[in-house]
């Protein structure tokens, strides 16, 4: 009997110690988010689904397919055409083009520090929620790459590479839409910026001039720019809060923006605020890209704020238009906006086709 | 092997007996805050926001766009001094419909307690010598240039003001800062909100109701004509609302 039992056990052990060994399942290498020391310290972790873990080949891929035109209907487009990293991974131009040369209404949105955005609201409106959802529009927005992702899937399928690098990256040659976007969002992921003179300053690593320091202060100041309360601060290195306001731009929406999503008129004129990162390299500014220069984007919060029902609160004194900011106010507060620029972002040649 | 086996049952028997002897401890209750809201007894959700259709005490039509507001510090004390601070803060977003509702990790034990007391805002050790995260995320902060530190509370919304015309208010607590002399004085703007005698005898969910109206009243009635933005830095501002804000919070029951 007690053999019998010894037997038993010693199979169990056996079979316990199997079932961890699964040789042939393959697995990508991990390559975790490398989290800014001043983002660690400061705010909440980033946003990283379990199903689509950060992985070495995952990326890779994502990267290759950012930058190739094939997952446009007549491969003429990558998203790169409209997120440029010299750009921030934005366009220079007001509205981009699509394949068939017709323009949407809305600026290009730059790409940069994506995985903080914690309430994982996408475009200008909020009307995606999650980076790989996102994904998903722009192959087949008519205004954009106009494809099909039976198309897109049938092209890389039969591509020479493109099936060994998705086994590569999950295990499987067989390709579908969900691991395309899966990949592009592990790239988008990895495009931190936290490497602008104002994060070195906060590092002891730079000095800032004082017309910087000063501009600094009427950012942070109530009865001047007042513009920390949506757009972060020394404490929120994402200079965003990646929430929804009207801030004065117009009197009467063309463009309803968050209001033609959540059907709420409370809501409409609402757009994103964007984060005030890499500003050097996104011209034009605003949803649709009305200001050309900084110059303008001031001007206006100074002196040409325009009432309606659901301009934000915070913005003040709008029957005079704006704070009326002095004229070395104005270029203070440029100089320390653009201060918040990050050189090496759109220099790293990990985020460059190459 | 035929030594092994009884070994492992006697100790598998063992330490299955280990996993349940504290029946003489004291027991110990979890507490929930929920955070209800209303304009002089109207209930008030974010259902209600957007919308003029309140009248503060001075005469002004008014809506609420944003209110969020945090809490800390809650302190159970007993009658002979003794007293259970459970860990942690909530920062109550109505307009988001999220943290309406707090419960402390920490659990207190059933007993009568003289005082439930909670914090509004956070008092200057919380305020000053901790980094939150989650607060900067939320873009809680205030700048140095105001002392630093956190918000206590963000209401804001449009009122009807004296040439009839829609205008903004932020109605921003946060501690008062006088920065116009040589010197920059602080005055302490937080409060402690006494919830009275409470006896637990379960697990208890206290039921906390902010009449937002009171913010606008006693003893200082709200001139929102002249006190609408800027308030931040506008150190009697802060010092009113701090006065206003005692007569704020009220226990509606306590369920256990
Ligand atoms: C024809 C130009 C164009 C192409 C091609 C394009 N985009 Fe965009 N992208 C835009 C515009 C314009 C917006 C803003 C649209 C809006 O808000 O309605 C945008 C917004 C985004 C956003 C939202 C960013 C945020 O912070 O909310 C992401 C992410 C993005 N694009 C990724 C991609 C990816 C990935 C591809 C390729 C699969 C791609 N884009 C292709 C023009 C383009
Ligand atoms: C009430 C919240 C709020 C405040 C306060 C605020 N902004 Fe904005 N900001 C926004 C929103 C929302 C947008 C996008 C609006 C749109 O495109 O319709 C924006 C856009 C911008 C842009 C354009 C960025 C781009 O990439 O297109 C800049 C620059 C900017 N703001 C700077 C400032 C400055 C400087 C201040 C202070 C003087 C300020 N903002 C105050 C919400 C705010």
């Amino acid at each position: 009997m007690f053999k019998w039992i010894s037997y038993f056990i010693l199979l169990f052990f056996i079979c316990i110690s199997c079932s961890n060994e699964s040789v042939n399942e393959y697995v990508p290498t991990p390559s975790p988010l490398e989290i800014p020391p001043f983002f660690q310290d400061n705010i909440l972790a980033p946003v990283i689904p379990t199903n689509n873990p950060q992985t070495v080949e995952g990326i890779a891929l994502g990267k290759k397919l950012f930058f190739d035109p094939i997952l446009s209907a007549d491969n003429t487009q990558a998203c790169a055409d409209c997120h440029a990293p010299e750009n921030a991974f934005s366009d220079a131009d007001r509205f981009s083009d699509g394949i068939d040369g017709f323009f949407g209404n809305r600026n290009s949105m730059p790409l940069f520090n994506l995985a903080w955005n914690y309430d994982e609201k996408f475009f200008w409106d909020g009307r995606s929620f999650g980076i790989e959802h996102q994904a998903f529009q722009p192959v087949i927005d008519p205004l954009e790459m106009h494809n099909t992702w039976v198309q897109v899937e049938q092209k890389l399928q039969q591509h020479i590479e493109y099936p060994n690098l998705f086994e590569q990256a999950f295990g499987t040659s067989t390709i579908d839409s969900t691991l395309v976007t899966k990949a592009i969002a592990q790239f988008e992921r990895t495009l931190i910026s936290s490497n602008s003179k104002f994060d070195k300053h906060l590092l002891n690593e730079a000095t800032l001039t004082p017309e910087e320091l000063n501009g600094f202060n009427i950012f942070m100041d109530e009865t001047k720019g007042d513009c920390f309360h949506c757009h972060g601060s020394d404490k929120n290195p994402l200079w965003t809060d990646n929430m929804f306001h009207n801030n004065g731009l117009d009197a009467t929406f063309t463009d309803l923006g968050l209001g033609k999503i959540t059907g709420d008129p409370a809501d409409n004129g609402k757009f994103k605020s964007p984060s005030l990162r890499n500003l050097a390299f996104t011209a034009p500014y605003m949803h649709d890209g009305r200001f050309a220069t900084l110059d303008d984007v001031i001007s206006h919060y100074s002196e040409g704020l325009q009432n309606s029902p659901t301009i934000d609160p915070l913005m003040k004194k709008v029957a005079q238009g704006g704070v009326q900011l002095s004229a070395q106010d104005k270029a203070d507060l440029k100089t320390f906006l653009l201060s918040l620029s990050d050189f090496e972002f759109i220099n790293n040649p990990a985020f460059s086709n190459q | 092997m035929r030594n092994i086996f009884p070994i492992l049952v006697f100790s598998f028997i063992t330490l299955l007996s280990c996993g349940s002897d504290n029946d003489d401890e004291v027991s110990q209750a979890n507490v929930t805050f929920n955070f209800d809201h209303n304009w002089d007894a109207s209930p008030v959700t974010n259902s209600n926001f957007n919308t003029i259709q309140y009248t503060n005490a001075n005469g002004e039509e008014l809506s609420i766009t944003k209110l969020r507001y945090l809490i800390s510090n809650i302190t159970f004390q007993k009658s002979d001094g003794e007293t259970f601070v459970l860990d942690g803060y909530n920062l109550v977003d109505v307009t988001n419909n999220t943290n309406l509702s707090f419960t402390p990790t920490t659990t207190i034990p059933t007993g009568t307690y003289s005082k439930v007391l909670f914090t509004f805002g956070f008092n200057n050790d919380a305020n000053y010598n901790n980094n939150y995260p989650d607060l900067n995320s939320a873009t809680w902060n205030v700048p140095s240039i105001l002392g630093g530190g956190y918000h206590y509370m963000q209401l804001e919304g449009k009122f009807i003001d004296n040439t009839t015309t829609e205008t903004g208010y932020a109605y921003h607590a946060i501690r008062a800062l006088d920065n116009s002399g040589a010197t920059q004085e602080f005055q302490d703007t937080f409060f402690e909100v006494d919830l009275g005698e409470v006896t637990i005898t379960h697990n208890a969910t206290f039921e906390i109701d902010m009449n937002i109206a009171e913010w606008f009243k006693n003893p200082n009635t709200w001139d929102l004509n002249v006190l609408n933005n800027m308030l931040m830095p506008n150190f009697n501002a802060q010092v009113m609302m701090s006065q206003n804000g005692q007569n704020v919070f009220s226990l509606n029951t306590v369920n256990q």
